[in-house]
């Protein structure tokens, strides 16, 4: 009797330290895709959460508690991305940071609906805000918003009558792709050429041989970054003529690096861009980046970076860690950069999730991305 | 017909690299009747051998070339024959066949592990500079791959019929036993041909990786289509290999570009059916009689 008595008491004990020590750390899962084909985009991701979490816990951490945060690698596999999700959940996560690529993103954020947890992502496909999903929020604008704002580019700067689009077949590439031929029809801009690839292509000789053949005004590339790539050097094989306009990933460091010369030219529509440096807070994010990973950050880290903080900002707004009020704040939530310094820009999120916020034009200039324009929030 | 004449010339250029790396697996054949299925991490490893020299050890690119070409000489002829095919072998070829794709496995993931998963940008070994053929636009890097690959061919053809190690080489291939009571060195003629073998899959590794990017699983896209070419061109042939790495280069940019970009990637493995089907020694092979 004794015995059981003891083994009652301790038992009561350790669970009652178990939760004092929970109740000290927020934990915040980090699920992104850290190998495969989305590595370049997940490690900028997680590197950028690294430094926000670094600032919150050195500012005392959300609600007075620091953050512990946990990395998850998806591979780039969405059925993995999933399992992943549900083990940050069960681990205890507050919140989900990622996934990067929409095919995972559309796979797992069932998962973190299920069980109210508020999930800030990176991808960008249309659908993903769709669904009727309260509890995911972009950290950059969809497609739906993005490609549009390229339209009067196209239109008003390139003067294009006519154009093409190359673009890779997954989530992310079909979404992009969809809004951008409905965008052009609304402008009265002909699509002469229509040209899908596949996720990890390596030759894209057939590719541009289309596209020269078709003869546009001005080539629209929607790719992740390594396809991105190969696409710019075999175009400049083939000495592809006509302006080559991306959205987001065509200019990003990644392609450059790997791209090298056949980058150059290349103009791309960015939610954020940290060669933004008249930005003060995206200029001192890129400082410390580079200081601490001896790489220029992406858009990805910055992305994750203001999926971060504003997960600090909106908790701290709601006053406790509820999931489910956490989402009902963000429906419609509007920070100033004035108020909220690490949100960068000013910055809004619709009752979908949709983030609203202004964007840039840039063009790789000598190996570096450049700003050319600014384009509003739409 | 300038976009035919593109796209024809751009699949020779790849159909050529191709061809140098079934070549690896139709050598490898005859010197140990088994398959490699790690030749596809065989030209995926000597491009991180060469970035390795760069950035490693601070050589320039030629310097760091010749160096990935001597490692890779070492690790994947030498200690290849010596460590996997030598204990192995006579456990029987299937064991071999299973212990080269434990090896791929391993060498994939140990790129993965120890230099990164995202790709590297690896240097043009020739300036980028157009040519206009008829109004098709190829590069230098093109015409050089396609220029060296079959240079590569022909000398190696040269080198195994005009030459007395290269007969003694084709002597081992066909029937060892024999080869021997000749006096021939059955032993070295063999470590030979896994040294080619290394040396051919560390040149095509530096020629498509500028293209394909220095990447871990480079290795999965390219070992498959190439063991499908030597297959389809006759996997006894060396002129076998090189016909079906060919074949499939043009074949799959002509239905990117013609008939669908979606499906590409079937391609090599419908042509493997037909082939199997119609001609099952391959276009370019002939018919081998074995006991089982």
């Amino acid at each position: 009797m004794y015995h059981k008595h003891l083994l009652a008491i301790s038992t009561a004990l350790l669970a009652t330290a178990g939760m004092a020590q929970a109740q000290e750390t927020v934990k915040i899962g980090t699920v992104a895709e850290l190998s495969g084909p989305g590595a370049p985009a997940g490690t900028n991701w997680r590197d950028g959460i690294k430094i926000a979490v670094e600032e919150i816990n050195a500012e005392g951490g959300i609600l007075g508690k620091k953050i512990e945060l946990s990395e998850y690698d998806t591979q780039t596999d969405p059925q993995v991305s999933r399992a992943l999700v549900q083990k940050a959940i069960d681990a205890g996560a507050y919140a989900i940071l990622g996934t990067i690529y929409s095919g995972s993103t559309m796979v797992n954020m069932l998962v973190a609906q299920q069980n109210s947890i508020p999930q800030f992502v990176g991808s960008e496909a249309p659908g993903i805000v769709e669904k009727g999903n309260p509890f995911v929020f972009r950290t950059s604008s969809g497609a739906q918003k993005g490609v549009p704002a390229l339209t009067t580019y196209f239109k008003d700067t390139l003067k294009a009558k006519k154009v093409a689009v190359a673009w890779v077949n997954n989530e992310f590439g079909k979404g992009g792709r969809n809004v951008f031929v409905e965008e052009m029809k609304k402008a009265g801009i002909e699509v002469v050429a229509d040209v899908p690839s596949e996720q990890a292509q390596t030759d894209y000789a057939a590719d541009i041989a289309k596209l020269k053949q078709a003869n546009p005004d001005a080539v629209f590339v929607y790719m992740n970054q390594e396809e991105s790539a190969r696409f710019l050097i075999e175009a400049k094989k083939q000495s592809l003529a006509m302006p080559l306009v991306g959205e987001v990933t065509l200019t990003e460091a990644k392609v450059i690096e790997l791209a090298g010369g056949a980058a150059e030219g290349a103009i791309a529509h960015v939610g954020v861009t940290a060669t933004a440096t008249d930005v003060p807070g995206i200029g001192a994010f890129a400082k410390k980046f580079e200081t601490t990973f001896k790489r220029r950050p992406t858009h990805d880290a910055i992305k994750g970076y203001v999926g971060a903080w504003t997960t600090k900002y909106v908790t701290e707004m709601v006053g406790e860690l509820d999931g489910e009020a956490f989402a009902e704040k963000m429906h419609g939530l509007c920070l100033k950069a004035a108020d909220h310094p690490k949100i960068l820009l000013d910055t809004c999120w619709d009752d979908r999730g949709e983030m609203s916020r202004p964007s840039f034009m840039v063009q790789v200039k000598n190996g570096a991305p450049v700003v050319i324009g600014t384009v509003p929030a739409n | 017909m300038s976009q035919f004449l593109q796209v024809l010339l751009s699949g020779l250029a790849t159909g050529s690299i191709y061809a140098l790396v079934a070549i690896g697996f139709t050598l490898v054949w005859q010197a140990a009747q088994t398959v490699n299925f790690a030749q596809g991490e065989f030209v995926m490893l000597p491009a991180f051998f060469v970035l390795i020299g760069m950035s490693v050890f601070g050589m320039p690119l030629w310097i760091a070339l010749i160096f990935g070409l001597a490692i890779s000489i070492v690790v994947l002829g030498v200690l290849f024959k010596k460590m996997i095919v030598e204990p192995i072998l006579p456990h029987g070829g299937i064991t071999l066949i299973i212990a080269t794709m434990a090896l791929g496995i391993l060498l994939k993931e140990s790129v993965k592990e120890f230099y990164s998963a995202e790709a590297q940008p690896f240097p043009s070994l020739f300036p980028g500079d157009p040519i206009n053929v008829f109004g098709a636009v190829l590069s230098l890097q093109d015409v050089f791959n396609l220029v060296i690959s079959l240079g590569i061919v022909v000398l190696l053809t040269l080198f195994l019929n005009r030459t007395r190690t290269g007969r003694c080489m084709q002597a081992t291939a066909q029937n060892p036993a024999v080869a021997e009571i000749l006096g021939v060195n059955v032993k070295r003629m063999i470590l030979y041909t896994f040294l080619i073998n290394a040396a051919l899959a560390a040149l095509a590794s530096f020629l498509i990786t500028p293209v394909y990017l220095a990447k871990f699983s480079n290795g999965e896209t390219l070992g498959l289509i190439a063991f499908i070419a030597a297959i389809v061109g006759g996997f006894n042939q060396i002129r076998g290999a090189i016909a079906g790495g060919l074949l499939i280069g043009v074949l799959d940019n002509l239905t990117a570009a013609y008939v669908t970009a979606q499906y590409r990637a079937a391609l090599p493995l419908v042509l493997l059916i037909v082939i199997i089907l119609v001609r099952p020694q391959g276009i370019l092979g002939t018919s081998e009689g074995r006991t089982v």
